[in-house]
């Protein structure tokens, strides 16, 4: 049978061949560790991940390159601004709708002295900025907050909030993008943001393994390391480097990954995101619409609005367990989507889905509207039984 | 036979600078490649970038402003 890839939030299906291309022309031709010899090779895989690091910077309007640390994903940039800046004693200022990538981090430091305050959304995942700016204390030194819901894709008021956080002084603001970095319009300039976290893998279109932190300049010297060691540079002294971005950089990174990353990215400037978030909504608004026609059957949670949410859709059967939904789709249609709690307990008990959890289908710039046609049948099918 | 042209060696805190520095020197139309630190400079592992010194300053004013920390020395 024929499979519908309807699970781009976690991971994007299919990847742009010129990304697969440039992994194994790095591994063929290159090859070489970066930075860590002066050989011509050496020097051109330094260059993939220069390069890399220029493609994030410009899709996110960071006026350095050198802003931008390569990690392996969004949940260790999210673990090295949240672990690295926040210390006993420190307030910090979160939401109902995040990702375990954040949540986790923060109940870790909350056991160890960190005050964690975690502002409600509305029940369609929507945050009142006004709610957020009640909550700050004189000790508060963060506010992070993702940039869109991974289980009912409601877009949040970041611009909003960036503005609210710069007027506090001393409070960094960060944002998880790990669902819109290659989505959504994202200016770290525009929308105060002092650290970015993304993920290579999703609307990125690079592979897994791969994301990246943006530092905003100067907070690098209140941000610790996660890890030490290797970095090419500096050697003759034992101590970790205190500058961009090799103080965060230590060990032998993925650079056929981020060769690949380069090329999603590529990819993304020469499509024009506004030409991927156009497409991407409109199979969002059909499937939408089409759920809408089975109300009585079918509960949506989110926005329900495809200009206000990203290309993800949350929504139960009456009757139907996600998971069994889940199986039913894979085994009768060969939808391929994601049943349950998605990484995000709190989102679900913010939106009031918890312990069950929600069939997620999460549509990609691949998909086509014959996928959301076919995916709106086989919702009918089982919503009739 | 021509005497070879003097040349110089800029040395920054990583490759990722130096690749930085290779391209906003390139841009500004300076002659320039990427060789590993000559050893009597440094021990370091890394890469500097070599110039011809007569560019020393479009060097210098093309640096300056984009790279933190840089140290120039003739060869």
């Amino acid at each position: 049978m024929k499979t519908i890839y309807l699970d781009n939030a976690a991971t994007s299906y299919p990847k742009p061949s010129e990304m697969i291309e440039a992994m194994r022309i790095f591994q063929e031709n290159i090859g070489a560790n970066p930075g860590r010899s002066g050989h011509g090779r050496s020097i051109d895989a330094g260059r993939t991940l220069y390069e890399t690091r220029e493609a994030l910077a410009k899709l996110f309007h960071i006026d350095d390159p050198l802003r931008v640390v390569l990690t392996k994903n969004s949940t260790e940039a999210l673990n090295i601004a949240l672990l690295g800046a926040l210390r006993p004693g420190d307030h910090v200022i979160t939401t109902g709708m995040e990702h375990n990538s954040v949540m986790r981090p923060l109940r870790h430091l909350e056991s160890h002295g960190i005050e964690l305050s975690v502002v409600s959304s509305s029940p369609q995942g929507e945050l009142d900025p006004a709610d957020l700016s009640k909550t700050f204390r004189k000790n508060t030194k963060m506010v992070v907050m993702t940039h869109a819901s991974n289980v009912t894709g409601t877009i949040q008021p970041v611009a909003e909030v960036g503005r609210i956080v710069r007027e506090k002084d001393g409070v960094m603001f960060c944002v998880d993008a790990a669902q819109t970095a290659g989505a959504l319009p994202i200016d770290v300039e525009a929308m105060n943001i002092d650290l970015l976290a993304v993920t290579g893998h999703k609307s990125l279109f690079g592979p897994q393994g791969t994301g990246a932190l943006f530092i905003r300049e100067g907070l690098d010297k209140r941000i610790a390391p996660l890890m030490m060691g290797g970095t090419g540079s500096r050697s003759e002294f034992e101590m970790q480097p205190d500058f961009m971005p090799d103080k965060y950089e230590s060990g032998t990174p993925n650079t056929p990954g981020y060769a690949g990353l380069c090329a999603g990215l590529n990819l993304i400037a020469k499509t024009s995101l506004e030409a991927i978030r156009q497409k991407e909504m409109s199979l969002t608004a059909r499937f939408l619409d089409g759920l809408g026609q089975m109300r009585s059957h079918v509960a949506v949670f989110g926005p329900n609005n495809a200009a206000r949410q990203t290309a993800v859709v949350s929504f139960n059967i009456q009757d139907v367990t996600p998971s069994d939904a889940a199986l039913f789709f894979e085994e009768e249609y060969g939808i391929l989507c994601r049943p349950g709690l998605h990484c995000a307990p709190s989102a679900h008990r913010n939106i009031g889905t918890f312990p069950q959890g929600t069939v997620r289908f999460s549509f990609g710039f691949y998909n086509t509207k014959q996928d959301v046609d076919d995916a709106l049948t086989a919702v009918g099918r089982l919503a009739a039984r | 036979m021509t005497a070879p042209t003097p040349q110089a060696v800029a040395l920054f805190h990583s490759v990722s600078h130096a690749l930085r520095a290779e391209k906003i020197a390139k841009a500004a139309g300076i002659a320039c490649r990427l060789i590993p630190v000559p050893r009597h400079l440094s021990s370091d592992c890394g890469v500097c970038l070599r110039f011809p010194l007569a560019e020393q300053s479009a060097i210098e004013q093309s640096l300056s402003n984009q790279i933190d920390y840089y140290e120039i020395f003739p060869l």
